[in-house]
């Protein structure tokens, strides 16, 4: 065994360019022993390029990648024999059953979990003779990760494990990792749902266009904006909403972070240090310029509002 | 598999076999073409072309004098047929193959048939023998008769080597190339070789399936041909298992070779097809290839289909054993090598 103070992963610098995009541009990362990883960005920021990378499948045209202590190209199938992979758009064979497909995986490992177990582990003993073509969504998914588990992997890869998934199914995944986690293993996951990065993930790095815009554990980086709380509000009538006089106004009261009105000017988002100050001032500059509030609603800062005060755009157009 | 026993860990080599042969069995249409097809195309050949000797000379009579005391020599004997035709419709029928020569009455009579087909002179000769005997004229002498049927002449016998060839290169071609490449774009190679599967290993199960495959297609396909039509095996079963065997690994290198680096579903079908057509039409399936001007001959004869139809002529019509076919299992063996060597140097696993 490696040193244990040694990272479970690590790159520095990698670049992976396809034409003119440059996919990933100078990523760096370290995932620790023990901890799960988040790489959170939105459509087309580099995850899956990063990740396939980091799993020996991509080769990087700059940059240094250390897995577990080791370069790829040294024992690949070595390294292979401790890493479970999830890739993003894998569909297994349709006419094998589950059973049957757990067992073809499990054959590549030298060492492993029994199928029964992993059957276990993911509850579809009730499904094991069903062909993977008959399985819902959300079983799929679960299968899919049962597949990296089999060979009980030190690392664990997984891209996108819930896209797509209903809330329960997206539960019950979650509940596997945590318990893959207690066992001591290590998970590099990307995702784009923030409420996942944040019940999974011991740190996340935030990436956009290829990079890392800030990484941290997910209570740090919402601290780290420095406004915990938000206020969504939306006045009745454009022409007053519109006006450049308000926003300056409302970014001058107390407490106040920032005002960002959305391109219709027609919701308007404030992020603030302390609601009981912020809000009854607020009501009141609307009150002055005559203009009516038309709804309010307060919660507070999510992974999304990082991302959104980091990068300045949405984490998904949804 | 019962629910109760624990699942144990198999050899990578053997799980994988015994998957791709589920999947395989699993797929019905492949079922259909694989044994079903060949064995109706064999059916409706073997129906369609029965050898000439078995059916009689069927001849027509137009109206007009004199065409009743003609159709009753022609009734008389046994090896013509009358038929009746509507008047006017001599070509149709000539044409549609019901009556092999149609003959009009008069001093002499006129015969009417197709001299570009065989079973229409050989009719015309037919009647006008009978005709001319019964109006008087003496044979000089008459022939002593000795028939000799040599055996696997008939078509039958000929074409079953030819559907099998086109049947080992239709499994071979569709069974690793097309599935290959299905499994490219559901991006399962990639989740595979992200494990440490052994590459190799994974290719040679893909192989060995396709044998076993292999053995039950010659079975069906040649046990059908035996008892349906009493088609001949005159060479070694063993030297039929062989050629058979080396043609399948031949094609099943071309297969690979033509899924190395297609991505989609329609490009490998594409490239099959264009890689096959040629070998259904030049490579003596259905007829010769013999028939195909000398100018072709040097490159028919290097299609890998058409050295595979050749042996497994050779060794099923002539009794010939490998030796005697070395010229075309070395084609097979340079083709087979040659794809996969080939494939094996750009095949992409993503
Ligand atoms: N094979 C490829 N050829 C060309 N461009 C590619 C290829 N793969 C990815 N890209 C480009 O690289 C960029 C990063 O893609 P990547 O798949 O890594 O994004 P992602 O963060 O995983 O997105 P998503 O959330 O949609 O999965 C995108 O702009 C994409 O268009
Ligand atoms: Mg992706």
């Amino acid at each position: 065994m490696a040193d244990p103070a040694e990272p479970a992963l690590s790159c520095a610098g990698v670049i992976k360019r396809y034409g003119d995009v440059l996919a990933v541009d100078g990523l760096d990362l370290e995932v620790r022993r023990g901890e799960c990883f988040g790489l959170l960005g939105p459509n087309g920021a580099g995850k899956t390029t990063t990740i396939e990378i980091l799993e020996g499948l991509l080769a990087p045209d700059a940059g240094r990648v250390r897995i577990l202590g080791r370069a790829w190209g040294e024992n690949d199938d070595a390294l292979r024999a401790r890493l479970g992979i999830h890739l993003q758009e894998t569909q297994m064979d349709e006419k094998l059953s589950v059973l049957e497909t757990l067992r073809l995986f499990r054959s590549f490992y030298p060492r492993g979990r029994s199928v029964d177990g992993v059957l276990g582990l993911l509850e579809l003993d009730g499904k094991r003779a069903s062909w993977v073509g008959k399985l819902s969504g959300g079983q799929r998914q679960r299968l899919a990760v049962g597949c990296a588990l089999v060979g009980d992997p030190d690392l664990l890869f997984l891209d996108e494990p819930t896209t797509g998934l209903d809330p329960q199914s997206r539960r019950q995944l979650w509940a596997l990792l945590q318990r893959y986690r207690a066992e001591g293993g290590t998970i590099l996951l990307t995702t784009h749902y923030m409420d996942e990065a944040h019940v999974l993930c011991d740190r996340v790095a935030i990436v956009d266009r290829g990079r890392i815009v800030t990484q941290g554990s997910p209570d740090e980086l919402i601290l780290s904006i420095g406004a915990p709380h938000i206020v969504e509000l939306a006045f009745a009538g454009r022409e007053a909403a519109g006006s450049d006089h308000l926003q300056e106004r409302i970014a001058a009261l107390p407490d106040v972070d920032t005002v960002r009105a959305d391109v219709s000017s027609e919701s308007w988002t404030v992020t603030a240090t302390a609601l009981h100050r912020t809000l009854p001032a607020l009501v009141r500059v609307a009150a002055e310029a005559g203009v009516e509030i038309e709804t309010l609603a307060t919660r507070t800062a999510t992974l999304e509002d990082v991302f959104v005060a980091l990068t300045g755009h949405q984490l998904r157009d949804d | 598999m019962t629910d109760a026993r624990p699942v144990e860990p198999r050899h990578p080599f053997v799980e994988m076999t015994i998957t791709r042969l589920l999947i395989l069995v699993r797929e019905p249409e492949m079922i259909f073409w694989v044994f079903i097809f060949p064995l109706l195309m064999a059916l409706a050949l073997g129906i369609a072309f029965r050898s000439p000797s078995e059916t009689p000379v069927a001849v027509a009579v137009e109206p007009g004098p004199g065409a009743a005391a003609l159709v009753e020599v022609l009734s008389a004997q046994e090896s013509v047929e009358v038929v009746s035709i509507d008047a006017g419709a001599t070509g149709a029928a000539l044409r549609d193959g019901l009556a092999h020569v149609v003959v009009a009455p008069g001093d002499p009579p006129t015969y009417r048939y197709d001299p570009t087909r065989p079973e229409s002179r050989l009719a015309r000769q037919t009647v006008d023998d009978l005709l001319q005997r019964a109006a008087g004229r003496k044979d000089v002498w008459a022939g002593r008769n000795e028939t000799v049927i040599a055996p696997g002449s008939r078509y039958i016998d000929w074409l079953i080597p030819g559907l099998l060839g086109m049947n080992i290169m239709g499994t071979g071609m569709w069974g690793i190339g097309f599935t290959l490449v299905v499994q490219r774009t559901r991006k399962l190679l990639k989740r595979l070789i992200a494990t440490p599967m052994r590459r190799h290993q994974y290719l040679a199960a893909f192989v060995t399936a396709r044998l076993v495959l292999l053995a039950l297609e010659l079975v069906a396909l040649i046990g059908f041909a035996r008892l349906m039509f009493d088609v001949p095996i005159e060479g070694s079963l063993v030297s039929l298992a062989a050629v058979s065997l080396l043609g399948a690994m031949t094609f099943g290198g071309i297969g690979l070779l033509t899924a190395s680096r297609a991505q989609t579903i329609e490009g490998v079908s594409g490239i099959m097809n264009v890689v096959m057509a040629p070998m259904w039409i030049c490579s003596g399936v259905f007829f010769a290839s013999s028939n195909f001007p000398d100018a072709m001959q040097p490159f028919i004869q290097a299609l890998p289909l058409t050295a595979l139809n050749d042996a497994l002529r050779g060794v099923m019509l002539d009794g010939n054993g490998l030796l005697a076919n070395g010229p075309e299992l070395l084609v097979l063996a340079a083709w087979g090598a040659g794809s996969f060597g080939v494939a094996l140097r750009i095949f992409r696993w993503r």
